[in-house]
């Protein structure tokens, strides 16, 4: 296991990039410590896929140096680098038993029998495919052979790494739940270095310790799950993570009082006047739907415009003064024909030109 | 209206779809919920006449459409996997169907410009497909299956190929988009939280079976067996053996509450008791009122819930909670059960025989 040192890396898959939209991975400096569960999580397009290529040695970067502890190896092969991976789909040997495709990557290394015997049996226990280990892989489920993907890429104890592409996302919900958790606990179990790649903020944040949430080529946050709710760095990353993602609003800053959507509240951060384009952020978790009296005179008037019940809860989309925002409320909260939304004024977040700003004081 | 009447499909020995009957209404959205192989896509192409039923009916507006190839009657399909013409522009690609069909130039104009600013397309009307994003790319096949003016409609699990903040964005236009056309909407997903989000209708699949069909939220709250139940539930859904006996449930010889205050109770006798990860709750109130010891294995924080997973004897349970709960693997802790939430479903055969009192029967 390694802690992976990014200095000062950036690629391009121009032969001679000009500016910085050139790149498809812009500058990143960053420290992976050992034994960290981390999530790149971005839509598709945004660069995630190139870092860890970068990280694999499928791809050396154009700027910028990697290094597992104190190696550089920046041009090494993935051979070379000691790392397990694991795709999106199954890469296993349909003609090998269950068994035989588990020891495979040990069988490789010149492992001694007994280790192969004993790590491969404590494999299948953990994968729950103790039952089918002399079964041939060909007739599996597709859940299945992803399972054994997975048990091939945890089964060395010695690599520095283990990286995930998509692993779940050809998973069934039932059996992504089940090894999203077995993940999670072969995590704390063998505390090898994770990095799991992914467009699921689901699966990210249920993952990892921190999470990169990279936009346009660039890291825009780097935080725990929690940081990312509660105080999101760019606006984008308020919009991507949360379904509904963060309500954005325009609005402005002047000490105490915070105004969106045409409202002025009274914040107990003090907050110095913006230039430039001020918006706020406010979660739908943190908006609460209700009639006059429920608002208490705390409310300002909604115009809803549908309310979606997705069991778990519900979701009111409407108006405040003519600006969409989205609530998410409780699954037996009744939505009254005049509704006021009452904001959770001390989870308001300030923007100036996409980024966060805090409190002065 | 497109009637399906005691439809069987079998394969060699499988039998992919079991006597299924189901109405489907113009301008209804029905959603096809179950896992891979549960026979979503096998019955949708029996719905579209890709493939023949083994035996039953399938009726177009109570005309007789059984074993009519797809050719002779109106339909669109749309597929997991983007379905473009690589070599036309975006705009041909949408503008085809119309072609076929000898659409005049003017009215191909409109409708295509119709269907692309819609789809968010404009922009991209002279590229091929090829220089398109995934997302683009089924935009224009679901843009295409718009200007047809298709009677019936079929999404083979649309969004499953894109990406999870965009697919939230077509899953509230879609509906919106091909209700204002008439036609017969069908929508087959595996997710059931993306079948909550259509609303609408909900077939449950299992293994070739519908389980129920009924409105979408119905089906949720009431489905009409344990199989439903569970396919319909993400996270799964926590589920014990126990015995009832004059209104207590017990579990062993845990506890697990009484049914006191709800009126029609089963009778006396074992059921499987059922209840969802978000009906527990890490603190006692005046509904989560039983007690329950348990320990703690591997919890997950997504930054505004928690998932704890827990071990109540031989069971294992799920607790979803709101808000950042810090536990350890290993810990004993307890958790309190909401007995209005349970749900009883017949140990025999798995029939529901309670369901929690919903928020939409309170209101009525």
């Amino acid at each position: 296991m390694a802690q992976i040192t990014l200095d000062k890396l950036a690629h391009s898959y121009m032969a001679n990039p000009k500016n910085d939209n050139d790149f498809a991975l812009k500058q990143i400096d960053y420290v992976w410590e050992d034994g960290g569960a981390y999530a790149l999580l971005g839509p598709s397009g945004c660069g995630k896929t190139t870092l860890l290529n970068i990280i694999s040695g499928l791809l050396v970067p154009s700027k910028g140096h990697i290094r597992f502890d104190t190696t550089d190896v920046t041009e090494m092969s993935p051979e070379q680098r000691n790392i397990a991976q694991v795709f999106q789909f199954p890469v296993i040997y349909d003609t090998m038993t269950v068994e035989e495709n588990l020891a495979f990557p040990l069988v490789n290394r010149g492992v001694d029998k007994a280790e192969i015997r004993k790590r491969v049996g404590d494999m299948l226990e953990t994968l729950e495919l103790t039952d089918k280990a002399s079964r041939r892989a060909r007739g599996l489920t597709a859940d299945e052979k992803q399972k054994i993907s997975l048990g091939r890429g945890l089964v060395r104890y010695d690599v520095n790494a283990i990286l995930f592409d998509e692993p779940l996302t050809v998973i069934d919900p039932h059996m992504k739940w089940q090894l999203r958790t077995k993940l999670k606990e072969l995590h704390e179990q063998f505390g090898h270095t994770m990095i799991y790649v992914t467009h699921d903020q689901t699966e990210a944040l249920t993952f990892a310790d921190k999470v990169v949430v990279m936009y346009e080529g660039e890291v825009v946050q780097i935080g725990t799950p929690e940081e990312l709710f509660d105080e999101p760095a760019h606006t984008f990353v308020g919009y991507f993570i949360g379904s509904p993602g963060m309500n954005i609003l325009p609005g402005s800053v002047d000490g105490h009082q915070i105004r969106l959507a045409d409202h002025g509240f009274k914040v107990d951060k003090h907050y110095d006047a913006l230039a430039g384009l001020t918006e706020i952020g406010i979660r739908p978790e943190f908006i609460r739907v209700t009639d006059a009296a429920g608002a208490a005179g705390k409310g300002v008037p909604m115009q809803v415009s549908s309310v979606e019940n997705i069991g778990r809860h519900q979701i009111v989309r409407g108006k405040i003064n003519g600006h969409s925002v989205d609530a998410v409320v409780d699954e037996d909260a009744r939505i009254p024909a005049e509704a006021y939304a009452v904001i959770d004024t001390s989870r308001l977040n300030v923007y100036q030109d996409s980024h966060l700003v805090r409190a002065s004081r | 209206m497109l009637e399906l009447d005691r439809v069987s499909k079998q394969v060699g020995t499988s039998l992919h779809i079991n006597d299924v009957s189901m109405t489907l209404e113009k301008g209804s959205l029905n959603v096809l919920l179950g896992p891979t192989l549960s026979g979503k896509t096998s019955l949708m192409r029996l719905m579209a006449g890709l493939d023949k039923p083994t035996s039953g009916d399938v009726r177009v507006d109570g005309r007789r459409v059984t074993g009519h190839s797809v050719r002779r009657r109106n339909v669109a399909m749309v597929y997991q996997q983007f379905i473009n013409y690589p070599a036309m522009t975006v705009y041909e690609n949408i503008a085809s169907p119309l072609r076929l069909e000898g659409a005049s130039k003017s009215v191909i104009e409109t409708k295509v410009r119709e269907a692309a600013e819609l789809l968010k397309l404009t922009e991209f009307l002279d590229r091929t497909p090829l220089n398109l994003s995934g997302g683009q790319q089924q935009r224009t096949a679901l843009a295409r299956a718009l200007v047809k003016g298709a009677e019936l409609v079929l999404l083979d699990e649309p969004l499953a190929n894109l990406d999870y903040k965009l697919r939230e964005e077509l899953r509230v236009e879609l509906p919106r988009l091909f209700a204002e056309t008439g036609a017969v909407f069908v929508y087959a997903t595996t997710e059931p939280h993306e079948a909550l989000l259509l609303g609408g209708r909900t077939a449950a699949l299992h293994e070739g079976t519908v389980t129920q069909f009924d409105s979408t939220i119905d089906v949720y709250n009431a489905p009409v067996n344990l199989q439903t139940a569970q396919t319909f539930a993400d996270p799964p859904l926590n589920t014990l053996s126990v015995q009832l006996d004059n209104g207590s449930l017990m579990a062993g010889d845990r506890s697990m509450g009484s049914l006191g205050q709800r009126a029609e109770r089963p009778a006396d006798g074992a059921y499987s008791l059922a209840f969802r990860p978000h009906h527990v709750s890490l603190q006692a109130t005046e509904g989560h009122s039983v007690p329950v010891q348990a320990i703690v294995g591997t919890s997950e924080i997504t930054g505004s819930e928690t998932y704890i997973h827990v071990t109540v004897g031989s069971d294992h349970w799920v607790v979803l909670t709101h808000g950042v709960h810090r536990v350890n693997n290993g810990d004993a802790i307890t958790v309190y059960l909401d007995p209005s939430r349970f749900y009883l479903f017949s140990s025999a055969d798995g029939s529901l025989q309670l369901a929690p009192v919903t928020n939409a029967l309170a209101a009525a």
